[in-house]
């Protein structure tokens, strides 16, 4: 449930939406293509009116990360990849164009594009979900917990391919996480989410010297408490 | 055996038509309806359950009672139709089993992702969901073949040409090797059909081109073949005149001389449908489905007339059949000249030990006693009255085949049977025949019946038939009978020899 939430992405942003489980992040994430109707309350798309749009026209301008990645099995990479051009009406060549930059840039080799879904690791299929909500060039890329079932190295990875990906194309990103660290780690701001209300939307840093309440401050408390034994790890005064 | 494999390409393909066309309208309807379901769940429990009923109705019933059906609703009640209705029926439940099941269980990640990239409701049944859901669906499909090309030997009864033409006539006629050319043909066929839908589907999983391409065009060649065959089938049969015979050899040699009779007297082509169900051919007869059969006055009398005990009077007896037949539309052409009644035999030793010579006798010593019937007796008007005269109460009683009592008297299984008294296999199994004393079991004259159109456009071949009167008697039919079911002479020659002997008696 999302209650009373008024927020705006900014151009070439990251916002990170932060929050416990049932928060109301995912929601609030699929409320914007609407994989969720909003019962009330209105999204625009730059500028624009999102729900003038029929839903599957509105979605093939928004790319959309899944958390459980939903790679289509009877399809290969390329294919999949191509799914949106496609619906788009691009034509072939364009689309296999299109195919070998993304594999380039979600950091795959060329011979990829051929294989089947099932013969990906975890990391490998959700860099190629993360090359088929870029392939329209979506003015808006929404990730839903993208990372959350990667063991931490090829978690770690992906989230600084997302980073350099995102500065370079100067992508408007929007992502979910109830994982803190990442948040503060990605986001140009973050957008703290509880029982469907927004509690605080500022910077990371802002979030950290200024939390707005104790339940911020709860969200902070794992991150800040590593990085202060990182800190005493690296003076080497741990043990001290 | 030569003359059952001549059989074999047209009744080949008349089964491939009849399976295929069912197998198709089938498809087309389980199918969107299976899809239609998986979204709406009390459509999805309506229609499984519908189908399901359709199943537990054993097919041959299925298809039987078809002929009823559309003889209410003023449909050609028996041929292809009826066939072709029930099998369509018969291969719903697969489909739509599978199709519901494949959509309803489909991943849920992949189908987010579908609409999360935009496809439309049918983008995402046709690209995503059905591709996923094929193995399945195929499966389905794969088995509802199987069972429609196994349902479709059930369609001989209700008069459309199968494979089951070789089963039913081989097991009337005891030659198992036409019951195994039937069976052997049938499941090569399924089987053929079920490679093919299987080929198919790994030509479009693997996406072999090529794979795919020859199976579709084995499908499309099949289809054109069945539909070619169908069409000039049925422009041949519709100008044929065509004999019933219902499903034991006196009959099939009794059509077969019909049949070598009208073709004698007339231009027209002729056919003869074998193997009819029993109350399948009268009713075949009346709505022009056949045109001329014999059938036995008791049989009239009890069945058709619903009638009690006949009077003693033969000549009155016949002359009700006649007025009774005359409001059907039916002609009686001849009285064949012979009986073929229900008897009830024993094996001659044992009706020695226990000095039964006749039904009042038998009933006596009945509570000792197990009896064997054919599957109708029991329910026929002749046993209600054999009950109610004698007061018959067996210890055991058991309905089974006709062309397997023979056997199972004379092999001790059971005591008693209803045998028919020109079957040759009395004498041949040494059995004897109980003396109906009291006359409870009605007069069973063999009578040759026309239809109305025949009498009106073929008054010359109906006078053919006409010319049969009294032309075999009871001894004469015995040695027929006993020529196909022990000597395994092939009907066709048996009722040839007959025909050309009549004639020749007659000049």
């Amino acid at each position: 449930m999302v209650d009373g939430l008024s927020f705006d992405v900014r151009d070439a942003e990251l916002l990170a939406v932060v929050g416990e489980s049932g928060s109301g992040k995912t929601t609030a994430l699929k409320m914007l293509n609407r994989l969720i109707e909003p019962s009330a309350g209105r999204v625009y798309l730059d500028g624009r009116d999102a729900g003038e749009l029929p839903a599957h026209l509105l979605r093939r301008q928004i790319g959309y990360v899944f958390q459980r990645v939903g790679l289509f099995p009877h399809l290969t990479v390329a294919e999949n990849i191509a799914v949106t051009p496609r619906l788009l009406g691009w034509g072939k060549q364009r689309i296999a164009e299109r195919v070998g930059e993304l594999l380039e840039l979600v950091e795959l080799e060329p011979d990829f594009a051929h294989r089947f879904p099932d013969s990906l690791s975890g990391g490998q299929a959700q860099r190629v979900g993360l090359a088929r909500a870029l392939a329209a060039s979506p003015p808006l890329l929404l990730l839903d917990e993208p990372f959350g079932a990667l063991d931490p190295l090829t978690r770690d990875h992906l989230q600084q391919s997302l980073d350099r990906l995102r500065r370079k194309l100067g992508l408007t990103v929007m992502l979910v996480t109830h994982d803190a660290s990442e948040a503060l780690l990605l986001a140009d701001r973050i957008l703290v989410l509880r029982q469907g209300r927004l509690i605080q939307l500022d910077t990371p840093s802002a979030l950290l010297s200024a939390p707005a309440s104790d339940y911020v401050d709860r969200l902070l408390a794992a991150p800040r408490r590593q990085a202060q034994i990182f800190d005493q790890l690296a003076s080497g005064s741990a043990r001290a | 055996m030569r003359e059952q494999l001549a059989l074999l390409p047209r009744l080949l393909t008349a089964h491939l038509g009849l399976s295929l066309f069912a197998l198709f309208v089938g498809v087309s309807i389980s199918l969107p309806l299976g899809a239609l379901a998986a979204r709406r769940p009390w459509l999805a429990q309506l229609a499984q359950g519908a189908a399901a009923l359709i199943q537990t109705v054993p097919s041959l019933a299925l298809l039987a009672l078809m002929v009823p059906l559309l003889g209410v609703l003023g449909l050609p009640s028996i041929g292809f139709l009826p066939a072709f209705l029930a099998l369509v029926l018969y291969s719903l439940l697969p489909v739509l089993a599978n199709t519901i099941s494949a959509l309803t269980t489909l991943p849920a990640e992949v189908m987010e992702a579908a609409r999360g990239v935009g496809m439309n409701d049918w983008q995402q049944l046709t690209r995503v969901a059905v591709p996923l859901a094929l193995p399945v669906i195929v499966a389905g499909i794969r088995t509802a073949a199987v069972w429609t090309v196994g349902a479709a030997t059930l369609a001989t009864p209700v008069g459309a040409d199968s494979l089951g033409n070789f089963i039913f006539s081989g097991l009337q006629t005891r030659n198992p090797a036409a019951v195994l050319l039937g069976c052997l043909a049938a499941a090569t066929l399924a089987l053929s059909l079920d490679g093919l839908g299987k080929l198919l589907l790994s030509g479009l999983q693997r996406r072999k081109p090529r794979r795919t391409a020859f199976a579709l065009t084995a499908f499309a060649a099949l289809y054109a073949y069945a539909g070619v065959a169908l069409v000039s089938g049925r422009q041949a049969d519709a100008d044929a005149i065509v004999v019933g015979a219902k499903t034991f050899t006196e009959q099939y040699i009794l059509a077969d001389l019909l049949a070598d009779r009208l073709s004698r007297a007339s231009h027209r082509p002729v056919r003869v449908r074998s193997s009819l169900g029993s109350t399948v051919a009268f009713d075949a007869l009346k709505t022009g489905g056949i045109d001329a059969y014999v059938e036995y006055s008791g049989t009239i009398w009890a069945t058709l007339m619903q009638r009690g005990t006949a009077p003693a009077d033969g000549r009155q007896m016949l002359d009700e059949i006649r007025a009774y037949l005359a409001a059907q539309g039916v002609s009686l052409v001849a009285e064949l000249g012979f009986e073929n009644s229900y008897a009830l035999a024993m094996r001659r030793a044992q009706a020695e030990q226990l000095r039964l010579r006749s039904i009042g006798d038998l009933a006596r010593a009945a509570s000792q006693l197990s009896m064997g019937a054919d599957y109708e007796f029991f329910a026929r008007a002749e046993w209600t009255a054999l009950e109610r005269t004698y007061g018959l109460e067996f210890r055991e009683r058991r309905s089974m085949d006709p062309s397997l009592m023979y056997q199972a008297v004379a092999g001790g299984a059971v005591d008693v049977i209803s045998a028919f008294s020109t079957d040759g296999r009395i004498a041949a199994e040494d059995l004897v025949v109980l003396e109906d004393e009291r006359g409870a079991i009605p007069p069973y004259a063999a009578l040759v019946l026309v239809g109305r159109e025949l009498v009106a456009r073929e008054p010359a071949a109906v006078a053919a038939l006409a010319a049969l009167s009294h032309a075999l008697d009871a001894e004469q039919m015995r040695r027929l009978n006993l020529a196909v079911d022990l000597e395994h002479r092939p009907v066709t020659a048996v009722a040839h020899e007959l025909s050309e002997r009549l004639l020749g008696q007659v000049r």
